[in-house]
């Protein structure tokens, strides 16, 4: 078990520093955004995964020599209220540690999951109050304001899609027609729920840059997805054109001010050159990243439950 | 005959309108003039105390019959949905998915040139 715990330590901490920032760092996520979202989800899942598990299994490994075993014999000496021999200080801390975190990270995915359905539950209650039903697309709402805004409220009943005035008057009917089905692909390809995921981890690990790192990364490639389902709908130039001008704010809205954050300055850019530059799909890419997403998610319950590893 | 959502927009617009407090008669009336001519009181009393259990109207009791107002100016609700809707809401601009962010005039013009407009 203790091997089985430096092992999972080891895994935690290349995927909590360096596998993220290599990720994030290199060109290809943008040409298959899909692919991209797969591995970062891994990366999460599978980053939480051996952290908990090297405290799991540095704190049981005096109870016995592999996970099921060792929950054994932890549950019936826990009802003896008696301790095993080797039961140290330290394993004893590195067990709380694991439920702490592991009860911390389920607590705040609850909470999140709660206060964004409340968060949207406002936003439509008073987004029905004021703004008309477009009788040429259903689900969509007309907003009666100037400035270029275009966006979707995920529900799990009834999703919308809300374009305002200004953004229709702005743009071309095809462009709006881009940005309808950009919106579309959001509530089709359910982003809101992996986006909620991530927002959670971020708020549970405040000082792991790599949540933040991981949510923002997330973000962009969910717009993506949505850019290259709009792109089977309208042509490329005409969605970059979109893009361009309700991210310019179609001259209505001053520069970002204090009080709004402007979007992050390489995130529009990088959008609009996969439109107007595409390249295709490195093979190894196709082929190589989700067999190692898979392996990532798979190695630390094997490393837990594996006698090899278990001396 | 529109849905019972539509209606209460209408309503609460009709309402906002209005410069007093309105009796369900009164807006009974104010609302009768489009294709909703003949909208039942009871209509009316359904589609008020759905908006007044969302919080949007407060029934004043102390008349007879009671009448009925807007809670807050729709400026204020405006600003509210304006807020999430252009990301200056911090964290609950996360809870809708919005097209794109708003971009400083340089980095718009890195995008102009990308097009190839300027």
């Amino acid at each position: 078990m203790i091997l089985a715990a430096a092992l999972l330590a080891v895994l935690a901490i290349l995927l909590a520093w360096p596998v993220p920032l290599a990720v994030a760092r290199s060109a290809w996520p943008d040409r298959a955004p899909g692919t991209a979202l797969l591995l970062w989800q891994a990366i999460a899942l599978a980053g939480v995964l051996s952290l908990i598990g090297s405290l799991l299994a540095a704190g049981l490994a005096p109870y016995g020599d592999h996970l099921l075993a060792a929950l054994r014999a932890f549950a019936s000496e826990s009802v003896r209220g008696s301790l095993p021999p080797g039961t140290t200080a330290l394993s004893g801390l590195a067990l709380a540690a694991a439920l702490l975190l592991g009860g911390h990270l389920v607590a705040n995915l609850v909470l999140t999951v709660v206060r964004t359905e409340r968060q949207r539950a406002r936003h439509r209650s008073l987004l029905l109050m004021l703004s008309a039903p477009m009788p040429e697309a259903p689900r969509t709402r007309l907003l009666d304001a100037e400035a270029p805004i275009a966006y979707c409220l995920p529900g799990t009943a009834r999703s919308l899609t809300v374009l305002s005035a200004g953004l229709v008057d702005l743009l071309s009917d095809q462009e709006v027609q881009g940005v309808v089905e950009h919106e579309r692909a959001h509530l089709r390809q359910h982003h809101a729920l992996v986006l909620v995921a991530f927002r959670a981890w971020r708020i549970a690990l405040p000082w792991f840059p790599v949540a933040s790192r991981a949510q923002d990364a997330v973000g962009l490639l969910t717009e993506m997805l949505a850019d290259d389902e709009a792109r089977t709908k309208v042509p490329d130039p005409v969605l970059a054109r979109a893009i361009t001008a309700v991210a310019s704010g179609g001259g209505v809205l001053g520069e970002p001010g204090a009080d709004q954050p402007a979007a992050d300055p390489s995130s529009v850019e990088r959008r609009v050159r996969r439109l107007v530059h595409p390249a295709p799909v490195p093979g190894y890419v196709r082929v190589l990243v989700p067999l190692a997403a898979i392996a990532l998610v798979v190695v630390p319950p094997v490393l837990l439950a594996a006698p090899a590893f278990t001396g | 005959m529109q849905s019972l959502g539509e209606l209460e927009r209408t309503a609460l617009e009709q309402l906002w309108d209005a410069d007093e407090p309105l009796t369900p008669g009164a807006l009974r009336d104010r609302l009768g003039t489009g294709d909703d001519r003949g909208l039942a009181l009871t209509t009316v009393m359904t589609v008020l105390s759905r908006l007044e259990k969302k919080g949007f109207v407060a029934r004043d009791r102390s008349t007879r019959p009671a009448t009925y107002a807007p809670v807050h100016a729709r400026e204020e609700y405006v600003a509210e949905v304006m807020h999430d809707a252009l990301g200056t809401a911090g964290d609950r601009t996360e809870a809708l998915a919005r097209f794109v962010g708003r971009a400083s005039a340089d980095e718009t013009a890195a995008l102009r040139r990308l097009l190839g407009l300027d």
